[in-house]
């Protein structure tokens, strides 16, 4: 049997209040979806000492048009993600990483704003929100911050949001020319990437004007392709640039040997997922 | 900490330890074993129950965390004797063998018809794809819910 150790609930009625509760108890956490943290605190990997549930906090669950950009709230469920049209209209990398997230009764609880802060390296919305270079809001006592998704990640499990703040919205500028795509490999439905890659490009004209690439599960962190995306920038797409792409990927990616595989194989994977959401990406911006 | 949790539309109160999670709240009540506490980890879907309709599993939501919420659990199906369509689909079709996923199995796929009565295959294997069955495999556990489907208004 499996059981956190124990710890004091609230409930959170607004914002204010959860923050208030984070800075007023030591080592409590926000819960939402909790299907990160309850397993993390049954195998005490995680022992808070308070949980303060915010999934009352409702006006944190949108996916809003906001001119040029668009706006999730922090709340917003994975199933929420996966059926938005308006993401899919303009970032369909969503569409491809929500499909295969977990399974679809866990997509019904998990939130994106969870995912992220979870900070695990082998979680897709971290690299999807890398690739497209979203902006994240963090809020605390003294007002709210934004933090690029390059800045987001300190380390394993390890993010931005400090002692008594709250990650409250993602936000995706919308611009020309843009595709994007997510190619995972698992050993079965639900389980974590073997190995995962996301790609964004944003066309200008015949060329690749910006690109953004993340892996998922092949190193400490997610990984932001940082070499691979210098080599694209500004050239006119096509195999042989992929393919070199996807050769940064193997090598700068950091994977570990485990049940999922050897480092040759995952190094392999990266490789080849790498290149399959840049075509992706790309056919679907040049559609 | 009292906590009060709607289960198959009867209020159900105890004084709980934060910590306690859906699944042992729901089965420490009397008559409610029908949820099944399996892995623990979110991955074989034994426990799941609707929470507002939605498929849960149980064992990965606190007890507090559900006050305000309707629960339903599998002994909701059954109605007087007369069993559900999706129960009457996995007799039908023999879609058990030793019954352990069966009740998650029953609620997920209760919840995906009542969403979409009208399932294609692919459909109900994505809506299972949560849920681990270690004796039938899953032929029988499709051929059930499309039995459900087209016989949605018979009664046993």
């Amino acid at each position: 049997m499996q059981t956190p150790a124990p710890f004091e609930y609230e409930r959170a009625t607004s914002l204010e209040g959860a923050i208030a509760a984070l800075r007023a108890h030591e080592d409590s956490r926000v819960i939402a979806g909790g299907h990160s943290l309850l397993p993390m605190m049954k195998l005490r990997l995680a022992s808070p000492s308070r949980l303060i549930d915010i999934n009352d906090l409702t006006d944190l669950q949108y996916i809003r048009d906001e001119g040029d950009e668009i706006a999730i709230g922090a709340l917003t469920r994975h199933v929420e993600l996966l059926e938005s049209e308006l993401l899919r209209a303009h970032y369909p990398i969503f569409h491809d990483a929500e499909l295969v997230i977990a399974d679809p009764v866990v997509r019904n609880r998990g939130t994106i704003g969870g995912s992220l802060c979870q900070a695990d390296a082998a979680e897709d919305l971290s690299a999807v929100c890398a690739a497209v270079k979203a902006t994240v809001v963090i809020a605390g006592a003294d007002g709210t911050r934004t933090v690029p998704m390059s800045e987001f990640h300190l380390g394993p499990w390890t993010t931005a949001v400090g002692e008594g703040e709250i990650l409250t919205e993602v936000r995706l500028r919308k611009r020309e020319g843009a595709g994007s795509a997510h190619e995972k490999v698992e050993r079965r439905a639900g389980d974590w990437a073997i190995a995962a890659a996301g790609a964004a490009v944003w066309m200008d004209g015949q060329t690749l004007g910006d690109v953004g690439i993340a892996l998922s599960a092949v190193g400490l962190t997610t990984i932001d392709l940082t070499r691979a995306e210098d080599l694209l920038r500004g050239q006119v797409p096509s195999e042989a640039l992929f393919e070199q792409a996807g050769a940064i990927a193997s090598e700068d990616c950091t994977p570990i040997p485990d049940g999922r595989g050897p480092v040759d194989y995952k190094r392999h994977l990266a490789g080849v997922l790498t290149k399959r959401a840049l075509r992706k990406a790309t056919a679907r911006a040049l559609a | 900490m009292n906590i009060s949790i709607s289960i198959n539309g009867e209020t159900v109160t105890r004084d709980v330890e934060p910590r306690t999670l859906l699944v042992h709240f729901i089965r420490d009540t009397e008559g409610l074993t029908g949820t099944h506490w399996g892995c623990d980890t979110s991955n074989c879907g034994a426990c799941v129950v609707l929470m507002d309709g939605r498929p849960l599993k149980s064992c990965t939501a606190l007890a507090a965390m559900c006050e305000g919420h309707e629960i339903r659990t599998v002994e909701s199906l059954e109605v007087d004797g007369v069993l559900d369509p999706i129960q009457q689909g996995f007799h039908e079709k023999h879609a058990l063998q030793c019954g352990f996923c069966t009740p998650g199995m029953l609620m997920t796929t209760r919840a995906l018809l009542d969403e979409n009565p009208n399932p294609t295959e692919e459909e109900i294997r994505m809506a299972i794809s949560g849920s681990i069955c270690r004796c039938t495999g899953y032929k029988n556990i499709v051929a059930a819910v499309r039995w459900a489907a087209e016989n949605a208004e018979v009664t046993s």
